[in-house]
């Protein structure tokens, strides 16, 4: 025995430690790869043996590799196996490698909570303290469920090491499982008071992170933080603490008036000066008297950014870019210092500079501010660098509905300019989408922009880069040229440009191949209108051969495009063709009666082939067919386009005998019915879906009409006429109640207009122009500033009173949002600012937009992350606590394994809790579950009017259970979160009936919606709170469709007796 | 938060990588790449930060970074993090470094990238700054050395003695004898 170990420990002498692994690594650089592969297989022959040291030897070699880029996932079980050696040095390795290759979706992770709880209850400090480290990078939901309580254990531990990892710990349970955080809060707020300092930073920067993401919950805790404030000498904790401040005051401005002075630390100073900013706009969102403060507050900042420290001078702009969120005007007066920025050598100093420019731009300076930007694209290297240039320079221009810009001319020059500067940049969409609406919605410079496209097509490089998006622009080239036909200058030459096949995308051509057609259409218009058979032929001919090279294209949209249009101008020809041999002689002046004065002007351009047409000749039949189809052509593409908002579609209202949730087709079987034991006889009545033709159409309609909930594995649901009329019932009640609703009454007034196709009836602004003279320099943008700055002085020259800045101040987030004001707003303007350059195009802002719709994106925006964790932790931590959570708790620390079960039980029938508050949880469901159903936008169902029997709960809870396949990835995390929503709300009126409930809901949604929207206003600074809550509303909803979904994965099945189809319904 | 901390040298060569967000390991290379060549290319004497854009979170993030001669610390931070915070914090970090190594260079790093680890475990938890006081640190990172030093005693002392040769300045050649021979040797001699 004494042998073997001496063995044992000779062989570990000579084995490769990590610094020989290293050694080697650095010896072995030209066959590096070769030697690692060995070293690997040493390591998996090491990691055979008994002797824990030799592994964790390997181990630790194998950590050093994985930061070479290896993986070293294999070894997962070798890790735990060094992990519970009981020697420390062992343990430490194992942790190591655990932290950096485990994660929390590692099978393995189950296999450590025993080990994991061992460690933490040692008696070795060092132990516990190692296992906390490594669990903080590796967490699963299943391991802070399980581990919570022991941790929590912890945290009151006599050990300051340990308490001030503990603390730091549960933050990272309460992300995973955040049923945690309301049983450990009053310990958490407990350990703000430690006597030991570095117990109290660690609770200090839980509670900030807890905060950031839900400040109101911790109002409460203010008192506290002020008093350690006060006596704290730890900087990094009072940064934190100001942080947190920062992150309160918003919501209670009395605490920012207590912040006062700082102290020498700058890091200090400048979390103070953020802080106070934070403070003062919260404050003067509500009284207007505080400018002086932030006078005072920019004029520090000043002080900042004129520093020579660089990151000073980097936070000085952050912090300045805050400001300008709210106060533009303070920030505008030190325009020269933030220009001055944008020549800095630091690229992040530039950019923090270009972010402040966007609230910088008035009218009269706005040439100028792009004109500097583009001289900085010129000499700017570094791609991302210059996109970035090339995005604010659109963006600053297109902010509020162009309402800076004042001659679109120059902006079209700037883009074209942009284009061909930039061909590798990844915004050619931006500027294509630009180009397409300034095109549209100024009709003023159309003609201009329609020449500058064509010009554009035909000297735009298309082999420049291959790999940037610039090629776009051709796109919106190609279409202006072939939608405003009428006002290109050179109509065929274009023609013969589009024809000409280029290297661009399939879906580039494929718009070439249209306005080909449109183009064509046009010119023979044109060549009917004056007479000239022979043009039209030439236009045939040109067009069928450019046709061919699209006809053999490999992109199917191309090719059909180009196919139709072939045989459309085949069609054409064959009647010129069969006029050409039917006609006798006949003379061109008996045509048509408009003709005579269309075709003498013919003759005069030109008269050769006039005369020799004439001699040729056309009947009067065969001509007038031939204008037949001239002006069929046209009328194809005849009317306007109007720009019409994103969100008009909304303003569709929704039929009332239409019923998106009832199927138009027979769904599908679901794809796991036949595990659920209902299922199998719906698979025997119903085909797949695939198999007919009627049921494919169904998929496609199903999924439109799915609004987003992305399950489909509905199943048919069969509704009896009783049914079908209660649900009509409750969902008109719902859509009265319901302020987003678009109500019958409204919809004939506005509605009805717009199904008129009335487009007449949109009103436009037209204005008279004064188009500047053309003068040719060599930068072509410029010239517009030049002439600007001509009309300018003179301008100063004569107008004596000159009110400054009035159209400055919507610098921001003003933009205003209802046609009709922005008209208005724009007359207002100009009758204001007698300083301010006169806008020499309009944009036609008129959009028709639903009622409560807004054109900003912010309703994106808010879709956004919808799984961050921090939303389940916003609970009311100041509510009378709880008293089934620690029992809870409990229950699950004395059974782990069976956890999951447990927290099931919470949603069924069984426990006593479920007993208490059966019926309102169930009530609670139902309406969820509700809400599951598609389109929850249109129609909100009045989950009351459902009858909660038990055979229709297993229904629905098994239909969830099958689109939960989809959502198991993030099931686990939100499964949880959702049980604490539901046992957290309805405890107080537990008794009440359903209705009640129902609206107890939709009550706290309301609010909770609002205040998060209040905290968007804050941040962005923009108004119209109300049509921003009746977006967040909706994504309120879904966002609990989804969670529900994913909680119905977790529930526990009850085996289903009589489960087919009868009475099988949603809550719709 | 931290969401990462990356020391890698002016080659950008990864001396310790540390992600408190699972990526896996080729794209934990790739983000070390792409932070190396931003931050390479920047002047010792422009600002410290940097926006991370799309390597690692998104517009919330920051890349706060410090150049010691041939090393880079880079901190990959959110906004709940103060920046100038973190400079402090890579401040107080390489400071413990060299406490630690006795001026500290980039070779104690590459041989000893487990104790790194260690002492970066002392300041950074799970991606939460643990302690900023450096003597507390290192009073930690001393009793858990004298505790592996106590577990290991008489047995790890002919390994300590093997290393110690290796690491003497040998020729190379010595250095890379293939020892393990000799072990098979002591096996066959069937006692």
């Amino acid at each position: 025995m004494a042998l073997k170990m001496v063995k044992g420990n000779l062989e570990r002498m000579f084995d490769k430690n990590l610094t020989d692994l290293v050694r080697g690594i650095r010896n072995n650089k030209d066959n590096e790869a070769k030697y690692i592969a060995q070293c690997i297989e040493e390591i998996k022959q090491e990691l055979r043996q008994d002797n824990v040291s030799v592994k964790s030897n390997a181990v630790a070699k194998l950590t050093y590799l994985q930061m070479c880029g290896y993986d070293i996932s294999w070894a997962g079980f070798n890790i735990i196996e060094v992990m519970s050696s009981n020697r420390f040095t062992c343990k430490r390795i194992g942790y190591l490698a655990a932290s950096q290759c485990f994660h929390p979706d590692s099978e393995l992770l189950m296999l450590t909570t025993n080990m994991i709880r061992k460690d933490l209850s040692s008696t070795n400090q060092y132990d516990a303290g190692v296992a906390l480290s490594g669990l903080s990078c590796f967490i699963s939901t299943d391991l802070s469920r399980d581990l919570a309580n022991d941790i929590m254990t912890l945290m009151s531990s006599t050990k300051p090491y340990l308490r001030m990892k503990a603390v730091l710990m549960m933050y990272k349970v309460f992300l995973r499982y955040p049923e945690a955080l309301r049983p450990a809060f009053p310990k958490l707020k407990e350990k703000l008071e430690d006597p030991d300092p570095s117990v109290q930073s660690a609770a200090v920067n839980v509670i900030c992170e807890l905060a950031r993401k839900n400040p109101k919950n911790y109002l409460s805790l203010a008192p506290i933080f002020f008093k350690l404030m006060t006596t704290s000498t730890n900087n990094w904790m009072l940064i934190k603490i100001i942080k947190l401040f920062g992150a309160l005051t918003p919501l209670e401005p009395r605490l920012g008036k207590k912040l006062i002075e700082p102290t020498s630390a700058m890091s200090l100073l400048y979390e103070c000066i953020n802080t106070v900013i934070a403070v003062l706009i919260s404050i003067s969102s509500g009284m207007p008297n505080h400018s002086a403060s932030i006078q005072l507050c920019v004029q520090k900042l000043r002080i900042l950014i004129e520093d020579s420290d660089q990151n000073l001078k980097y936070l000085g702009l952050l912090a300045m870019s805050k400001i300008l969120k709210t106060h533009p005007k303070s920030v505008q007066t030190h325009k020269d210092l933030i220009l001055a920025c944008l020549d800095d050598k630091d690229e992040s100093i530039r950019l923090r500079a270009l972010d402040l420019l966007y609230g910088m731009v008035s009218k009269k300076n706005l040439m100028e501010i792009v004109r500097r930007l583009l001289g900085h694209m010129e000499r700017a290297e570094g791609s991302s660098y210059r996109d970035e240039l090339l995005y604010k320079v659109i963006e600053i221009c297109s902010q509020g509905s162009y309402q800076y810009v004042t001659n679109f001319e120059w902006y079209l020059t700037v883009l074209v300019e942009l284009i061909l500067l930039e061909s590798g940049s990844r915004h050619g969409r931006l500027i294509a989408a630009q180009l397409l609406d300034v095109a549209i919605r100024v009709q003023a410079v159309r003609t201009f922009a329609v020449n500058e496209m064509a010009t554009l097509l035909e000297t735009y490089p298309v082999t420049a880069a291959p790999n940037g998006t610039m090629q776009e622009v051709l796109y919106a080239a190609a279409w202006i040229v072939g939608e405003f036909a009428t006002h290109l200058d050179g109509p065929e030459r274009t023609l013969g440009v589009l024809l000409q096949p280029k290297p661009v995308a399939g879906h580039i051509q494929a718009v070439y191949v249209q306005n080909a057609l449109k183009l064509f259409a046009h010119l023979v218009g044109e060549a009917v209108r004056n007479r000239e058979p022979s043009a039209i032929d030439r236009y045939c001919q040109k067009l069928h051969e450019g046709l061919r090279a699209y006809l053999s294209s490999a992109d199917i949209e191309v090719q059909e495009r180009a196919s139709s249009v072939y045989f459309l101008v085949a069609l054409l020809r064959e009647s010129l063709g069969a006029a050409d041999q039917t006609v006798p002689l006949g003379g061109l002046l008996e045509l048509a009666p408009d003709a005579p004065v269309v075709a003498a002007e013919g003759e005069e351009h030109v008269p050769d082939e006039t005369t020799k047409n004439a001699t040729s000749g056309y009947a009067n039949a065969s001509w007038d067919e031939i204008e037949q189809i001239a002006t069929d052509l046209q009328g194809l593409f005849a009317s306007e386009l109007n720009p019409v908002a994103p969100k008009a579609q909304r303003k569709v209202q929704l039929p009332e005998d239409l019923d998106l949730d009832e199927w138009i087709n027979q769904p599908p079987p679901s794809a796991d019915a036949s595990s659920a034991d209902g299922g199998s006889s719906d698979e025997d009545k119903f085909p797949l879906f695939l198999t007919d033709g009627a049921g494919r159409g169904g998929a496609g309609g199903e999924r439109e009409t799915n609004g987003g909930g992305g399950s489909r594995s509905y199943k048919r649901i069969e509704y009896t006429q009783e049914e079908l009329d209660k649900m009509r019932q409750a969902r008109l009640l719902e859509q009265t109640n319901n302020p987003n609703y678009l109500k019958p009454a409204k919809k004939k007034a506005s509605s009805t207009d717009y199904q008129n196709d009335g487009y007449d009836d949109i009103p436009i602004a037209e204005i008279a122009l004064e188009v500047p003279l053309q003068i040719h320099s060599t930068k072509r943008s410029d010239k517009y500033l030049m002439d600007a700055e001509r009309g300018t002085r003179v301008f100063v020259g004569k107008g004596g009173s000159s009110r400054k800045g009035k159209g400055e101040k919507g610098g921001t987030g003003k933009k205003s949002k209802r046609h009709g004001k922005k008209n208005k707003r724009y007359s207002d303007e100009s009758d204001t600012e007698s300083d301010d350059p006169k806008p020499l195009h309009v944009v036609n802002t008129v959009i028709e937009l639903p009622e409560g719709a807004i054109l900003s994106d912010t309703e994106d925006k808010n879709n956004a992350d919808p799984n961050d964790p921090h939303r389940a932790l916003d609970i009311d931590l100041d509510a009378p606590f709880d008293d089934d959570y620690p029992v809870e708790m409990k229950r699950k620390s004395t059974n782990t394994n069976h956890g999951v079960m447990l927290l099931r039980d919470a949603d069924g029938s069984t426990n006593a809790k479920a007993t208490r508050r059966a019926g309102t949880t169930d009530q609670c469901e139902e309406q969820h579950q509700s809400r599951h159903r598609p389109s929850s936008k249109h129609a909100k169902p009045d989950a009351s009017a459902v009858p909660a029997d038990g055979h229709t709960r297993e229904k629905q809870k098994k239909k969830k259970k099958s689109s939960d396949k989809e959502h198991s990835a993030g099931g686990k995390k939100t499964a949880d979160t959702m049980m604490l929503m539901i046992d957290e709300e309805p405890t107080s009126k537990g008794g009440d009936e359903t209705k009640g409930a129902t609206k107890g809901r939709t009550k706290k949604e309301d609010k909770m919606g609002r205040e998060e929207v209040e905290e968007e206003v804050d941040a962005k600074g923009k108004r119209k709170k109300h049509s921003k809550k009746s977006s967040k509303h909706h994504h309120h909803h879904s966002k609990r469709e989804e969670r529900d979904r994913e909680k119905a994965g977790y529930e526990e099945m009850p085996a289903q007796a009589g489960g087919n189809g009868t009475g099988s319904k949603d809550a719709i | 938060m931290i969401k990462a901390i990356l020391v890698f040298n002016n080659h950008g060569k990864p001396r310790l990588s540390k992600f408190y967000q699972y990526f896996n390991e080729d794209m934990q290379q790739q983000i070390i790449k792409e932070t190396f060549q931003l931050v390479s290319k920047r002047d010792d004497n422009v600002c410290n930060f940097l926006e991370g854009g799309s390597l690692i979170g998104g517009s919330d993030y920051k890349l706060i970074y410090r150049h010691y001669a041939t090393l880079y610390f880079v901190f990959c931070v959110d906004s709940s993090e103060s920046e100038l915070g973190i400079l402090d914090l890579i401040q107080v970090f390489v400071e413990t470094l060299d406490k630690c190594f006795e001026n500290v260079c980039e070779l104690d790093l590459i041989f000893h990238a487990d104790a790194v680890h260690h002492i970066l475990s002392e300041l950074v938890m799970g991606g939460m700054v643990l302690q900023t006081n450096m003597s507390d640190i290192l009073a930690r990172i001393e009793e858990q050395n004298k505790l592996q030093k106590q577990e290991a005693g008489i047995s790890a002392a002919p390994a300590r003695a093997v290393s110690a040769v290796k690491s003497m300045n040998l020729p190379q050649q010595i250095k890379d004898i293939k020892l393990p021979d000799l072990p098979q040797a002591i096996k066959d001699l069937k006692f």
